[in-house]
């Protein structure tokens, strides 16, 4: 072996937070793709987001230029394909073991919680801009209110990080894939069934009409009505960020409490 | 430099390290022994951050591994004991993920790979997927990447497990050269790594540090350390037993054993009453020999071997599960006989 040169990279170096997070991310962004699952994923989502679109959404039979067929069905779709995107991000890290690498090195576990999660939501935001099509098609179509239709986006991707957020802190839970997958579908679906409308008339049999409007304020389809109509609330983005918010603050809490 | 102290990890109510204090400089290498579950590999996690101490503390450099992690971690180097990696990234592309979490960049990088990649001899794997390698590979990957920022401090969990033999030669070699200028902190079962390495060992035993000192003073601590051999040819007509027992009478020897008797010629080994001070005991016991004209040929002094050292420290399984058995039929006996 050769002998152990000085080099100009000395000892105690520190990486910047924010280099810390992109480089987390990078790393994870490419797994993502370096699995042929990626593309997997990516199809069936462009084929179900298309499939709703047209037959459920009467995309035609509505005689409108806009995309509130494609949205409106977002929350149902999310709920199973963003728990799969989500659920390797702890889980693998901890099957694997590179979990004692990652917080032995000099980066503070909330740059690797973030990083990691930047990474899902960007694939999840890079299939659905391959989503485009249905732009074209509608401006071809029609005069659909393009703003509108932007908003509907940036809405959907709030959601989808809401989803992430809470598929981050399942799958720190387990180092089982399956079991993080189906414990946040299960999560997932509670915040959607909550504010589903039959779910909430159900309630309105038993509860009062103030209790409902509370138990419906938790849910995502109540923020996303408005989103798929083209209204960007600032209360819904708050909603969102709060969502995306406690999921990765628990996810961090998860972490520290299975290294205690 | 690692100070510990008073360091403790409870798990409910399992004590697996129980208040360990040692320091360890640059210039040291320090053995870390123990049987399994002894309590090595929670210790270094501890000193590494990934597990916080249920009491006492960790210093790095003067850095509290709890109280600034960054820091203190930034100068650690760590080989966790599965030698894990992302096992969907190629040799290269982890190295350089791991270059870049430790802060350095560009040129650097580059740099800092091919000194690692030269080091651990991983150059005709670099663009293999680790998944893809072989154990050997995959585990110096994972030493790679400990010393890719060149740390002040190592610390090594089972570095040469899974490795062949010759891989396990260069892997002390290295361990030896860098713990000239750094401090490290190895652990492992295999003990003429001990010997062949470390300037200190430490043998942990349930949590508990059981012996501290060099391979030598560890080594003078066996029952049979300082015991003197000697290959006699007595006269005819001698008994070797009546030999035996002259040897036991002659002052400072605490018991005499016969190792060897065929035909003419007799091993004899005199044990030393360790209470007394023992200098020139194997002179006086050769000048002896020679006006008793019992025909001298060899005498040596037994330096002791660590494996006695550690099996007398430690308490494996199988012991403890002996002692309980024991306990049990005499406590079974004595119920009898009541």
């Amino acid at each position: 072996m050769n002998a152990v040169a000085p080099t100009p990279a000395s000892t105690g170096r520190r990486v910047s937070a924010v280099s810390g997070i992109v480089t987390i991310a990078k790393r994870e962004l490419a797994a993502y793709f370096d699995a042929p699952i990626a593309y997997v994923f990516i199809v069936i989502f462009l084929l179900l987001a298309g499939f709703f679109t047209f037959t459920f959404g009467q995309f035609f039979e509505r005689g409108e230029a806009s995309l509130v067929s494609f949205f409106s069905w977002h929350p149902w779709l999310y709920l199973f394909l963003v728990p799969a995107v989500g659920m390797r991000l702890w889980a693998e890290e901890r099957r694997l073991g590179t979990m004692e690498l990652l917080m032995t090195m000099p980066i503070a576990p909330w740059q690797a919680i973030i990083g990691k999660y930047l990474a899902s939501w960007i694939f999840i935001g890079i299939a659905l801009l391959l989503t485009f099509p249905l732009i074209i098609t509608v401006n071809w179509l029609g005069h659909p209110d393009n703003g509108v239709i932007i908003a509907g986006y940036i809405g959907s991707l709030f959601m989808a990080g809401a989803y992430l957020a809470i598929a981050s802190m399942t799958s720190a839970l387990s180092r089982n894939q399956v079991v993080s997958f189906v414990l946040a579908v299960m999560a997932c679906l509670i915040l959607v069934m909550v504010g589903f409308d039959p779910v909430t008339t159900l309630l309105a049999r038993w509860l009062s009409p103030a209790a409902v409007e509370a138990i419906a304020s938790f849910s995502v389809m109540t923020h996303f009505d408005g989103v798929t109509k083209g209204v960007l609330d600032f209360k819904d983005v708050v909603y969102f960020a709060s969502v995306i918010g406690f999921g990765l603050f628990t996810t961090g809490v998860i972490i520290r409490s299975q290294r205690a | 430099m690692i100070a510990t102290k008073n360091l403790t990890k409870r798990y409910g109510e399992k004590l697996a390290v129980d208040d360990l204090t040692f320091t360890v400089s640059p210039g040291e290498v320090l053995g870390f022994l123990g049987a399994n579950g002894a309590g090595k590999s929670t210790t270094m996690r501890m000193i590494t951050g990934y597990l916080p101490p249920s009491s006492g503390s960790v210093k790095v450099d003067g850095f509290d591994i709890v109280e600034q992690p960054i820091p203190a971690k930034a100068k650690i180097g760590y080989l966790p004991e599965a030698a894990p990696s992302y096992s969907d990234m190629t040799v290269l592309s982890f190295l350089k993920f791991s270059a870049q979490l430790r802060g350095l960049s560009g040129g650097e990088i580059k740099q800092a790979i091919r000194r690692v990649v030269d080091l651990t001899f991983l150059d005709s794997v670099l663009g293999q997927d680790i998944e893809t390698l072989s154990k050997g590979y995959k585990h110096r990957t994972c030493l790679a990447q400990s010393l890719i920022h060149d740390p002040e401090i190592l610390i090594l969990d089972e570095p040469t497990d899974g490795l062949d033999p010759n891989q396990k030669h260069e892997v002390r070699q290295l361990i030896k050269r860098m713990g000239e200028t750094k401090t490290i902190i190895f652990s492992t079962h295999i003990l003429e790594e001990v010997e062949a390495v470390c300037s200190r060992a430490i043998i942990i035993d349930r949590g508990n540090i059981v012996a501290n000192g060099t391979p030598a003073e560890l080594k003078a601590t066996a029952e049979a350390a300082g015991s003197v051999i000697m290959s006699l040819r007595p006269p005819q007509g001698m008994d070797a037993q009546s030999l035996a027992q002259q040897v036991a009478a002659r002052p400072g020897v605490l018991r005499s054993e016969i190792l060897v008797e065929d035909g003419a010629r007799l091993v004899l080994l005199a044990r030393p009453d360790k209470s007394r001070a023992q200098a020139g005991f194997s002179g006086s016991l050769a000048e002896w020999a020679v006006t008793q004209h019992l025909g001298l040929e060899d005498i040596r002094v037994e330096e002791g071997r660590l494996d006695d050292v550690f099996r007398a420290l430690t308490v494996t399984d199988a012991a403890s599960q002996q002692a309980k058995q024991q306990a049990a039929t005499e406590a079974a006996a004595e119920g009898a006989q009541a």
